[in-house]
């Protein structure tokens, strides 16, 4: 590994209390790395890396063919299912000494925390987010990097609910008009909506979720499945789910629309990791840096329509600014320390 | 892992060559504890284990007393039954019509079940939600345009218990109708000859000789559908989630999310294993004094019941069953697949190759799917079939004593969820020796002795229907056991081989609910790669995919009756 200390690295040991400190730090912190030609070839010469995702599959898809296109010879394959059930896949194929996943991006900050208690992650941290990233985008040791930024909003169909008709906050989805007309995802399978129950519960109180579940909600499993009911108009309105999906079907001409809810937008941010034992090491190292660099960050605004830590990326017309939205805090450690109360206690109120 | 089966005592030994028969049966025996005695062995180990690997009955406490494990017992219950009890009503007169009357297009009707049997029940559920969900749905909406319905009102809601038991019956009637329709294929008309010589009324006839020749495969259908309904996994996995309820394998599928609890998931499969040794139990009882072989040395042409006008009702009546598992579905997976919308029918404006560009050319995951499942499907058909057809041999001839535990072991799946079995099977083979997740293999086990139950009693009612004097000439001619077995026996039963073959191979297309809990991301196959896509509502892409598996079934099953069709007219004509 090169000794190179950005100057980012040495303002943060210098602000530390003293000199033994700004070792400690420095042995933490692991220099920023550039793509350089001796990774490429070295990631070229393993020519693959499994990518295990929770991104939306037609993003991911298209993320892995840019990235091969880029850096031919190198076959991405894309392993998408909900933040949750990657989880338990990781969890069980490491726990038989399976060492399949190369690079991980999730929904959900509390897996960061238990891959990082269980020491599964590599330290690696590519030269854009260091020069580029806000510090609470990425672990001060490098082990993971937050990629995309989501939200959860509420979103309608708008040829069967009039614009004026709408609900414009959770509660108002409490009213007996909407029994039968709402679609909701599922915590134990999606990050996204696992962060977005955490921080609703945390806000309004579980008997939110008890009064909603009379409300007869269709129940699906992942985030991105919810745009896609309203869109198709099984259902009038999502009470959760991907909203950069809303916004891309709604630029594709379906008859969607998002609802920032008056009680705040939940939020998830999607971290990414390179696992020790990954198989691809090269390869996975070079996909999780470009994956941070601002060609493929701009992807994830444009394309993906999520929202992008990187500070060069440009924002793309259509869209309310992330600023603008009134966002539910997120909290890592709530989510760490509850998730299996929250799967446990949704499933007690919605029998599923 | 040793089994105590105690040899006959030897009969004398025949002149020429030695009688390979024993050593392979037990050798059989083996492999047969290998592949469902281990797993249920850690599956009662789990059972009555707590978190610290104490002993424990508090796993059956949690169950009884909690709701949330004990109203999915309860729902189970009552959808196998219900579908059960709906397959035969539907199937058996369905079966009868094919096999005994001159209703037209017998052969095409046969064709179609066959069809249904083969498409994927998960497949058959996304597919009526394309058709049947109760806003998009295809068939709710020329509801609406027909009656001019308001736009929430709904003819059908998939999304419900009865939507769920009537996608169940849908892919479970070919069971019923299979059995049914082979053994009346089996029947010769000599006793209803005979009774219509005597006197007997059509109604006499059907009553008092038809109806009791097929009731043993009427029973036994509604034995294997509803142990199908109780164990399947594919169909409530797509339905009951939004219906809000759960089943015990969708139960048992969440006990295995983060953090998994296998001790409960165990605890809840025993149940459904006493249900079924209990009702095999009683199948034996119902059938056990009624041993017909009637297939024997002289055979004769069954008899065909004539309809008269009654011939396109029943054509219609057919066809309208059939609507159900197979032209409705298979029109709303074609529709989806070229749709921009799948809600929409596809119009010139609305056509796109789109979603066949994406399965083919984007989605990185359907390549490995693709070579995964073939792999798979044709090793699982070979070992499969020829575990299937020794062990029924040995019970249907009782050649080795301890043929009844053979024979338990065999039917014993049925009784086990995939889901449960594939956690068994997890347990059992990510520990030395044999260390096997990750690979091929343990998939190749999982669909082997799934497909094992079904096999053996497909291939054990053939047996049965051969009657051993044939087999017993031989030996009395000097022939070892083998001998008989291959010369003999072999071709009597070789349609009942390649369709068991076929039988196993297109149950591995179907099957999802071991391989979900087998599967890593390098042994994915395509039933998987579906639910995958179900989860994020990718119906296009799974429509694609849905068409691209029923095209390889079907070429799979052509290819086979093309096989065997040139024997067809032989094995009728033996005697």
């Amino acid at each position: 590994m090169t000794k190179r200390f950005s100057k980012r690295d040495v303002l943060k040991g210098a602000g530390a209390l003293g000199l033994s400190a700004f070792a400690v730090r420095v042995a933490a912190a692991p220099a920023a790395e550039a793509v350089t030609p001796a990774l490429i070839e070295a990631a070229k010469k393993e020519g693959k890396l499994s990518f295990y995702t929770a991104m939306d599959l037609q993003f991911a898809e298209r993320l892995g063919k840019a990235f091969e296109a880029k850096f031919s010879g190198i076959v991405v394959r894309v392993e998408r299912s909900g933040a949750e059930r990657v989880f338990s896949r990781i969890g069980q194929e490491y726990s038989s000494n399976i060492h399949a996943v190369d690079v991980v991006n999730t929904a959900d900050q509390a897996h960061c925390i238990i891959w990082k208690q269980n020491g599964w992650l590599a330290p690696y941290l590519p030269e854009e987010v260091v020069q580029h990233f806000d510090k609470r985008y990425y672990d001060p040791e490098g082990l993971h990097v937050t990629t995309r930024i989501l939200i959860s909003p509420i979103a309608y169909n708008t040829s069967l609910v009039k614009k004026e008709d709408a609900p414009k906050s959770f509660k108002d989805l409490l009213d007996p008009k909407w029994v039968g007309k709402l679609v909701k995802a599922h915590p134990a399978y999606s990050g996204t909506i696992m962060n977005a129950t955490f921080e609703i519960a945390r806000d309004l109180g579980w008997d939110y979720f008890e009064k909603l579940a009379k409300q007869n909600v269709m129940q699906v499993q992942s985030a991105t499945d919810t745009p896609k009911r309203i869109s198709l108009g099984e259902r009038a309105v999502m009470v959760d789910g991907a909203g950069y999906l809303v916004i891309r079907y709604k630029e594709a001409g379906q008859p969607v629309e998002i609802i920032y809810p008056e009680e705040g937008t939940p939020l998830a941010t999607g971290p990414s990791a390179v696992f020790k034992a990954a198989p691809n090491p090269n390869a996975a190292r070079l996909f999780h840096n470009w994956m941070h660099s601002r060609e493929a960050q701009q992807m994830i605004v444009d394309s993906a329509r999520q929202y992008s830590p990187h500070g060069q990326t440009v924002e793309k017309p259509g869209v309310r600014k992330l600023a603008d939205i009134k966002l539910m805090k997120e909290d890592p450690e709530g989510v760490h320390a509850q998730a299996e109360a929250v799967k446990k206690r949704y499933a007690e109120i919605f029998k599923v | 892992m040793t089994t105590a089966i105690p040899a006959t005592p030897a009969p004398a030994p025949r002149k020429f060559g030695i009688d390979l028969s024993k050593p392979i049966l037990l050798a059989f025996a083996v492999i047969l504890c290998g592949l469902i005695v281990m797993p249920l062995s850690w599956l009662v180990v789990y059972a009555f284990t707590d978190k610290n690997g104490a002993f424990t009955v508090g796993n059956f406490d949690r169950l009884v007393s909690d709701a949330a494990y004990l109203d999915p017992l309860l729902t189970t219950f009552a959808l196998a039954t219900l579908s059960a009890l709906i397959c035969c009503v539907v199937a058996a007169p369905m079966g009868w019509l094919v096999a005994r009357t001159d209703m037209p297009l017998r052969r095409t009707v046969r064709i179609l079940v066959t069809a249904s049997f083969v498409t994927p029940p998960f497949l058959g559920a996304i597919a009526w939600e394309l058709l049947a969900a109760p806003n998009s749905g295809l068939l709710n909406q020329l509801f609406r345009e027909i009656t001019g319905a308001p736009a929430d009102a709904h003819l059908l809601n998939i999304y419900s218990f009865s939507g769920l038991v009537f996608v169940i019956s849908c892919y479970t009637f070919p069971y019923v109708f299979v059995l049914v329709a082979n053994a009346l294929d089996r029947t010769p008309g000599d006793l209803e000859d005979a009774s219509a010589i005597l006197g007997g009324k059509t109604w006499d006839t059907a009553r008092r000789i038809t109806i009791p020749l097929a009731l043993p495969a009427v029973l036994a259908g509604a034995l294997v559908a509803f142990l199908q309904a109780m164990t399947l996994f594919g169909s409530p996995a797509i339905l009951a989630m939004p219906a809000g309820f759960h089943t015990i394998t969708t139960k048992i599928w969440s006990l295995f999310q983060f953090p998994p609890k296998p001790e409960l998931a165990a605890a809840a499969s025993l149940p459904l294993l006493v249900l079924t040794v209990i009702l095999l139990r009683a199948e034996h009882m119902v059938l056990g004094r009624r041993g017909y072989s009637v297939v024997g040395g002289k055979n004769s042409e069954s008899r065909i019941v004539r309809l008269g006008g009654w011939r396109w009702v029943m054509l219609a009546a057919a066809m309208l069953v059939l609507m159900c598992p197979v032209f409705l579905p298979y029109f709303a997976l074609l529709n989806a697949s070229f749709s921009r919308v799948a809600s929409h029918l596809v119009s010139l404006g609305n056509f796109t190759l789109q979603n066949v560009r994406f399965v083919f050319f984007e989605l990185s995951a359907t390549q490995g799917a693709l070579r995964n499942t073939f792999i798979l499907g044709t090793l699982a058909a070979t070992a499969g079939t020829i575990l299937a057809l020794v062990i029924s041999y040995v019970t249907t001839r009782q050649a080795v004593t301890g043929y009844r535990v053979l024979g338990f072991l065999a039917t014993a799946p049925a009784a086990i969820p995939g889901i449960v079995l594939g956690v068994g099977l997890f347990f059992t083979y990510t520990r030395p020796p044999f260390v096997l997740y990750g690979t091929l293999w343990i998939l190749l086990i999982a669909f082997v002795t799934l497909a094992m139950p079904a096999a053996y009693q497909q291939l054990q009612s053939a047996f049965r229907s051969v009657h051993p004097e044939l087999e017993d000439a031989s030996r009395i001619l000097g022939a070892t056991r083998l001998r008989a077995l291959w010369q003999i026996t072999a071709p009597l039963l070789r349609t009942s081989v390649i369709a068991t073959w076929c039988f196993i191979f297109v149950g591995v297309i179907r099957e999802l609910s071991a391989a979900i809990m087998l599967f890593t991301s390098d042994t994915k196959v395509l039933s998987v790669l579906i639910y995958d896509l179900n989860e994020s509502g990718d119906l296009a892409a799974i429509s694609v995919l849905g068409l691209l598996m029923l095209v390889i079934t079907f070429s799979v099953v052509a290819l086979a009756n093309s096989l065997r069709g040139g024997n067809a007219r032989r094995n009728v004509a033996v005697g």
